[in-house]
């Protein structure tokens, strides 16, 4: 999952990430807003312009806050390579995926 | 096999019914909070400070709660209980930290209460692991145990706990405080990069005073910490650094995150000003009302018990026979094992760093495990040390063969302790929201480069500290080698230093050169090794080497191929 010199040349996006309230789990905003937010990264919604994500971030923000849904509320740059979702930072990808040490835990797991 | 029941209390501090009771409504006070939070009524802002004051975190994955084990000691039953916990709430192991507590990294918020009362229940609790408090006082892994121990450092720290867990002064710091104890010459608790560091000594007629190091730490800006008294009689102990702590609540900075721990302002007002502030704050303040009065040491000194030693003899003969029989056994006694106060017992270290493993690391079996031997071997008592590894501190010579079988037989008998495999690292990447690098995959491959228990053996002491950000959770600043993450563009890089030392004689590393990639950092690793064992002369640790050749032969080995 890590860039390679091809990744580079694909178009950053922005996805909006948080932490579920009741038990801290990794989430993800849904593309729709009826589902609210998602637990894996390819099901989230991603935001090719960057006003886009911001206005959606500030509703999720507002709308987080309401519900007492979800917490630590921020949008992050991911790319699509090869089909797959691989956000730019390490540390974007350990959240997503869960420690690069215990691939046994964390959404990997499932995956 | 000397089988010793866990129920005796020997040297853990018991818990009276004040205790108890504290310990119930806090959890009480914290089950409304959450059910507050979630029901809406307080907001994250609001919420925010009073988990952290719960010892409860948000971290990448999940909430981490971090558990106080007051410095360091355990009784079996608490232990089983964390493995229990570990089993119930989380996803089955726990990690041991560089400040002698145990981290769960998958707690959900909605848990929390009820893990914090089943804490309770085994008088554990999560108070003072988080937040601008005084945090949990660490001391010597070996204390009470240690042959070359003046002042048993369990009983002041327990007056410490006591003392500011209900203080009003000390519940909004400018941020947060540490203190470590040490009551030997030899200095195993790191006292001089705390905010306050307390090395406990007898004079000549016997009586116990403290000597007190003021303003060290480490982090994005490393000090060590400075002389400011080398006497404080024991009755002014709590005078003293109340003393300390109102001239850091009166002077410290709470405008700048970065300029608020009391370094900063040790540094800033000079060693000698603020000595001075110290001096007359005390003078003020001196009295009955600080007084900490003989009877009342007394009384926590009996509250920790003491195990029933027997009278036995150093080195029994079925003790050398399976020493002479069993090399791996004869190793693992030479490197894990320190010789303990009371003749014919030992204090053996159990590596939490097998090859290749995740150094602080223990599942919820390796714990029950843990807390079985303890019983059988230890007096049902064991601890934790700021190395991130466990302790049996009072065990019989003559059964050392037999706990280290079982050890042995579990992937607990790895016989590192203080070598080059024994390495310190925060979680890093892997887990912290503070992080800027891994730093387990780096300690792991370390770790598995040096696997060799002979070579790491030759090598000697020598102690490599990770850390993934400049918070220095791993303490790299004082390793021998030290290893910071740091983020380049998105990458993970390594910054080595060299020659740092935790002990009295302590020294903050020098960064070598250019940070480097993770595998890059392997290599230079083992660079360093072989420029050190090239170089050393009969006798010599990694540190008296560097010392004596300099940075350079280090460096340009190091950097060679750049």
């Amino acid at each position: 999952m890590a860039l390679n010199d091809k990744s580079r040349n694909e178009a950053v996006l922005k996805a909006i990430t948080a932490n579920r309230l009741r038990d801290g789990e990794v989430i993800f905003l849904a593309p729709d807003p009826d589902l609210g937010w998602v637990e894996r990264l390819d099901d989230a919604a991603l935001f090719e312009d960057a006003a886009a994500a911001e206005t959606a971030l500030e509703a999720a923000k507002a709308q987080a806050e309401g519900e007492q849904f979800a917490v630590d509320v921020y949008a992050f740059d991911l790319r699509v390579v090869d089909g797959q979702r691989v956000p730019v930072k390490t540390r974007e990808r350990i959240r997503a995926l869960g420690p690069t040490v215990r691939i046994d835990l964390g959404k990997q797991a499932a995956a | 096999m000397n089988h010793i029941a866990p129920g005796r209390n020997a040297g853990v501090y018991s818990y009276d019914d004040i205790d108890r009771r504290f310990v119930a409504e806090r959890v009480e006070q914290f089950r409304a909070q959450v059910e507050r939070r979630l029901s809406g009524e307080l907001t994250e802002e609001e919420f925010k400070p009073l988990r952290l004051m719960n010892g409860l975190y948000l971290q990448l994955h999940a909430y981490m709660l971090r558990i106080a084990v007051p410095y360091g000691v355990l009784t079996s039953r608490q232990l089983r209980k964390l493995a229990e916990i570990g089993r119930k709430y989380d996803k089955g192991y726990g990690h041991f930290t560089t400040r002698q507590n145990l981290q769960f990294n998958w707690i959900k918020l909605e848990d929390t209460p009820a893990i914090l009362h089943e804490l309770a229940e085994v008088d554990m609790h999560a108070l003072q692991t988080s937040g601008n408090c005084v945090r949990n006082v660490t001391t010597d892994q070996f204390v009470g145990a240690a042959r070359d121990e003046v002042v048993d450092g369990r009983v002041y720290a327990e007056i410490l706990r006591q003392w500011t867990t209900l203080h009003p002064e000390f519940t909004f710091l400018p941020r947060k405080f540490k203190i470590a104890i040490m009551g030997s010459d030899a200095d195993r608790a790191a006292i001089r990069v705390h905010d306050v560091g307390v090395f406990a000594k007898r004079n000549e007629r016997g009586e116990v005073g403290f000597t007190f190091y003021v303003g060290g730490g480490l982090g994005r800006s490393p000090f060590v910490g400075k002389l400011v008294r080398d006497w404080v009689p024991e009755e002014d102990f709590v005078a003293y650094l109340e003393a300390i702590l109102r001239v850091y609540n009166q002077y410290g900075r709470r405008d700048n995150l970065y300029k608020a721990r009391i370094k900063i302002l040790v540094h800033e007002l000079g060693q000698e000003k603020f000595t001075q502030e110290v001096e007359e704050e005390f003078a003020r303040l001196r009295g009955p009302k600080y007084r900490l009065a003989p009877e009342v040491v007394d009384e926590i000194r009996r509250r920790f018990g003491g195990p029933a030693f027997e009278t036995l003899t150093d080195e029994p003969e079925s003790f050398q026979a399976a020493k002479a029989a069993n090399p791996d056994f004869a190793r693992w006694v030479a490197v894990n094992v320190l010789a303990h106060k009371v003749p014919g017992y030992a204090a053996a270290t159990i590596s939490l760093k097998p090859a290749g493993g995740i150094p602080g690391d223990a599942t919820s079996e390796q714990m029950d495990l843990v807390a079985d031997l303890a019983d059988a071997h230890s007096f049902g008592e064991l601890r934790v040390s700021h190395a991130q590894n466990l302790v049996l501190a009072h065990v019989r010579q003559d059964a050392l063969f037999t706990l280290w079988t079982a050890l042995e037989a579990n992937g607990l008998g790895t016989p590192n302790a203080g070598l080059i495999g024994d390495i310190i690292a925060c979680p890093g990447l892997d887990y912290c929201a503070l992080a800027n690098a891994r730093s387990i995959p780096l300690a792991q491959a370390i770790s598995a480069r040096f696997a060799d228990p002979a070579r790491q053996q030759t090598i000697g002491e020598l102690g490599i500290k990770i850390s993934g950000c400049i918070n220095a959770c791993g303490h790299h600043h004082v390793g021998a080698i030290g290893i910071l993450g740091v983020d380049k563009k998105g990458e993970e890089f390594y910054q080595i230093t060299v020659g740092g030392d935790p002990t009295l004689t302590t020294a903050i590393g020098d960064i070598l050169g250019p940070a480097v990639t993770a595998d890059e950092t392997v290599d230079a690793i083992e660079a360093i090794v072989e420029v050190y064992l090239s170089n050393r002369h009969d006798g010599e640790r990694f540190i008296d080497t560097l010392k004596r050749v300099g940075h350079g032969p280090f460096k340009e080995r190091v950097y060679a191929a750049h």
